[in-house]
């Protein structure tokens, strides 16, 4: 039953999956932020950086260059995806942006099954992380411990490529007031394509980097999905601290959960995010701008 | 399908006679196509459940991803109830099921509906998908897990010498074309009822569906329990069709083939869900059997949707009315608009300003139903009333009162606080500090919806107009929300049947001289007319107080003439106050004046006061002024 261990782990496994959700969500909140479209395909995209670092990995045998494989793939469709397509949704109601994006999701996964079939496939963890860690109170998989850290370090670049370039400067003032920006005489359109490419990007990242722990499979976006929009809600819509802060309550809320039973584990999640909208109907670190 | 048009009397029931006579043909044609009794059932209860998707998206604008938790819990209740629970009654569980996911929709409502927008999308999804865990883990026993719950019985009938039993195929058709049309039947009294006509108003304009009066969010909370009892109830059916309740129905896929289906049929149309679920089966059936694409099938038709979206947005029905319009010119293009219509004037417009000219035939009283006429003193009073936004204050220690009957006037330089000061009276904004008082009641901090229920409203500086409606239909909207007050469940009732509510749409018409153009859509009005049009939506809830936001703000010299008739003939009956920067407009128009700088009063005075006003004439009209006089 719950031992201490039992909850240590799980408490490192909420961590994991909450840095991973955050890393997610930051993609599908600063997207949000800037350009107003909810892309109901994100959850699509991180099983596409699965894949693709699957691909890239069964030619190479290398997990870093499946890593990067995975991440810029997803920077490609990302950019693909917002020039040929997003991009003209920008001045339709918000519905028609739900319904392209989700047209677009079905489309992605049923691709990848169309390639790859429903059965799953596995990337196996880097050999330098492989095996499992003593950490004196308890054994742990140790790459699922890398996956902290090399989550952590992805949301510090995301982190710095906000808050010290200049790109960063003009994504946080568009999810203040976009129209602000757009007046300013800055060129959004090269400003949404990146943003939207990064987004992604980071989807694709977190989606490789998570394959050693899960198996991937053509559908496995979908509960993503959902459980980074309880971390957007919980955190608050365009809020990159906030993604950062729901995604970590929302990975140990599952994590603790699921230790006591896991069917309980979206009814805890959904308690929650229910508990933040009727206190902080805006999240726990929103801002009312972009609704 | 003229469903999506209001007060349509014309044939009334003519929809629904098509309905009938296209499911009893059904059966005698649809062998003829090669469709599988199977597949035409299928349909039906995809059609069922879109109907309350329809209302819910597409009358009322609300976009749910979280439909299937409403389906699954309908199903599984009516499943649960005849396997499990040994209730003899197919139909009276069905009822039972859809009464159960109607009150679940509620609570659920309850909480997607605190946000909007993107946020209820979010919600909803959400929610969804804790009911699918729900059902397989903690209630497994009841719904029987990852199971479903088999041996749902076939409905019968009992005509008292034979007993009639809807099996499966076509044997069944019959019993699910009757649902589907009392669905229908319903659905249209609905949308052709006061709530129906409210709820695309929500759709077009919330703000300022609620700024004239409606309780946006129990309207709101209204199509999210319709909605639910619709998915309910074909939970239900979908049990009954395949004597087997599948725990699939709970999935985040049923939602969105839901959404898909009924995208591409076309929304707002309540037979767009139908349609589309006949494209959709069709297009699997064929794909997987013809064409032996096998499960590539999905992948082409995410494909073909997202075309769909990209250059269909009224799904296939909107297409097929486009065509129709296209080939009998049905639907006009839009006339040529002038937007920012300066100096835009049609020969049309001309002759109508000459008209105003000559004299309105305007009687210039609406009835008031609902003031209260016991105070005495100041219609409107403010006392100490001011407004901070961070360390900006723009509105300080406001006192300001105006007598029943009376025009004011506020003039001020841009960002003396004109339009916070109206946004505070109207309680858009609450303010900092200071209390309003209106007809002797205390109003500070009420809602917006409360305050013009009261018989305090406002028009917009920007028009907030709804602008997929025609004319009338905006000015009906308004009027609903005097003569129904805030909130009504009439449901069922016809727009037509309201007593009044032709009278009163008539008459702001005059008032506002569109009696013209009643039935054109906003979005093809010229630039005047909107504006008109937007104090014509203030007026028509008959308010005892109305402000006026910069009512002459962007017209050319001619419409502000026939404005400023308009306004003097409406100011007859009520009092009002009016923000503008057109000075010999307002000083014609108002009895007194209150002049406003840095979000204080600076002074208050009758026209002639006002001009000769030498702290006026410094602060405001300044340099102008000395140097014209030089």
């Amino acid at each position: 039953m719950v031992t201490w261990s039992n909850f240590f782990s799980q408490l490192f496994n909420g961590l994991a999956l909450g840095a991973l959700l955050a890393l997610i969500s930051s993609g599908l909140t600063i997207i949000y932020g800037t350009l107003g479209v909810l892309n109901l395909a994100h959850g699509a995209m991180f099983m596409l950086g699965g894949y693709a670092g699957y691909v890239a990995y069964e030619r190479t045998g290398s997990f870093i260059v499946a890593v990067i494989a995975g991440t810029l793939f997803l920077l490609v469709v990302g950019v693909v995806m917002e020039r040929v397509i997003i991009r003209h949704f920008y001045k339709r109601p918000p519905e028609d942006q739900l319904l392209v994006t989700f047209g677009l999701s079905i489309c992605f996964v049923e691709i990848v099954r169309y390639f790859f079939s429903s059965l799953s496939k596995t990337v196996p963890a880097p050999a330098v992380f492989s095996g499992i860690t003593n950490l004196g109170f308890m054994f742990y998989p140790t790459y699922r411990l890398a996956v902290v850290g090399i989550v952590a370090l992805a949301l510090l670049a995301l982190f710095l490529v906000l808050y010290k370039t200049r790109l960063g400067l003009i994504v946080r003032a568009g999810i203040e007031d976009s129209v602000m920006v757009d007046s300013l005489g800055i060129n959004v359109d090269r400003v949404f394509m990146l943003v939207f490419g990064i987004g992604a990007m980071a989807a694709g990242f977190a989606g490789i980097v998570n394959a050693p722990v899960v198996s991937l499979a053509p559908d496995m976006g979908e509960a993503i999905l959902v459980q980074t929009f309880v971390v957007v809600v919980i955190g608050g819509v365009g809020s990159f601290p906030g993604a950062v802060l729901g995604g970590l309550i929302a990975g140990e809320i599952i994590s603790i959960t699921s230790m006591f039973n896991p069917g309980y584990a979206y009814v805890m999640l959904f308690a929650a995010m229910t508990l933040v909208l009727m206190v902080r109907p805006h999240g726990l670190l929103g801002v009312k701008g972009r609704e | 399908m003229n469903a999506d048009r209001l007060g349509n009397t014309q044939r009334p029931f003519l929809v629904e006679a098509l309905t009938a006579a296209a499911l009893i043909a059904a059966p005698f044609v649809l062998p003829y196509l090669n469709a599988a009794p199977d597949t035409v059932n299928r349909i039906l209860v995809w059609g069922m459940f879109g109907i309350g998707f329809d209302i819910l998206f597409g009358y009322t604008g609300l976009l749910s991803f979280g439909q299937s938790a409403l389906y699954g819990t309908g199903g599984m209740v009516a499943a649960y109830l005849l396997t499990q629970a040994g209730f003899p009654h197919v139909v009276l569980a069905l009822l039972i099921g859809m009464v159960v996911a109607a009150v679940v929709g509620y609570l659920v409502g309850l909480i997607a509906l605190r946000r909007t927008g993107i946020y209820f999308a979010m919600i909803t999804v959400a929610i969804a998908e804790v009911f699918y865990f729900v059902e397989f883990n903690p209630l497994a026993h009841w719904t029987g897990g990852e199971n479903g719950l088999p041996g749902v019985p076939a409905p019968t009938l009992y005509l008292g010498f034979t007993t009639i039993s809807f099996n499966a195929g076509w044997t069944l058709y019959p019993f699910l074309a009757f649902f589907y049309f009392i669905g229908i039947v319903i659905a249209l009294r609905i949308v052709r009822s006061p709530v129906g006509a409210i709820f695309r108003a929500i759709r077009e304009n919330p703000l300022r569906a609620a700024a004239v009066g409606h309780s946006v969010h129990a309207y709101k909370l209204c199509a999210f329990v319709v909605a639910a009892a619709y998915a309910g109830l074909a939970g239900g059916l979908l049990g009954v069709m395949q004597g087997f309740m599948p725990p699939d129905a709970f999935m985040f896929d049923t939602s969105g083939q839901l959404v898909m289906q009924t995208a591409i049929g076309g929304i707002g149309t309540l037979f767009g869900p139908l349609l589309g679920s006949a494209v959709w089966l069709f297009l699997q059936d064929f794909l997987q059997e013809t064409l032996k694409l096998g499960a590539t099938w999905k992948l082409v038709l995410g494909v073909v949707f997202v075309l769909l979206v990209f250059f269909l947005r009224h799904g296939l029905i909107g297409g097929i009315r486009a065509l129709y319009g296209l080939a009998t010119g049905w639907e006009k293009p839009a006339e040529p608009k002038d937007e920012g219509i300066a100096s835009g004037e049609t020969a049309e417009e001309t002759q109508r300003a000459a008209a105003a000219e000559s004299g309105p035939a305007v009687s210039a009283t609406l009835v008031r139903h609902h003031a209260s006429r016991s105070f005495t003193g100041p219609i409107l009073q403010t006392t100490g009333l001011s407004k901070h936004y961070g360390g900006i204050a723009a509105n300080v220690d406001i006192e300001f009162s105006v007598n029943p009957g009376e025009v004011r006037g506020i003039i001020g330089p841009n960002g003396a606080g004109k339009s916070t000061f109206f946004k505070m009276l109207t309680c858009e904004v609450p303010p900092s500090s200071g209390t309003i008082t209106f007809e002797g009641r205390d109003i500070t901090g009420m809602s917006v919806t409360d305050v013009c229920q009261l018989g305090l409203t406002k028009s917009y500086q920007v028009n907030q107009l709804f602008n997929r409606l025609t004319v009338r239909e905006n000015l009906t909207i308004a009027a609903l929300a005097e003569l129904r007050g805030k909130f009504r469940l009439d449901m069922l009732r016809s727009l037509s049947k309201i007593p009044g509510l032709r009278e009163q749409v008539e008459h702001t018409l005059e008032l506002v001289n569109l009696t013209r153009r009643p039935d054109t859509p906003v979005s093809q009005l010229a630039y005047g007319e909107k504006r008109r049009l937007e104090v014509g939506l203030a007026l028509a809830s008959s308010p005892s107080l109305l402000l006026l936001d910069e009512p002459l703000a962007g017209m050319s010299p001619r419409e502000r003439i026939e404005t400023v008739k308009l306004l003097k003939s409406i100011s007859r009956a009520r009092t009002m106050i009016i923000i503008d920067h057109d000075m010999t407009s307002l000083f014609e128009l108002a009895e007194r004046i209150t002049v406003l700088q840095e979000g204080r009063v600076l002074v208050e005075g009758t026209p002639d006061e006002i001009k000769s006003n030498a702290q006026v004439q410094e602060a405001y009209l300044g340099g102008v002024h000395e140097a014209a006089e030089a």
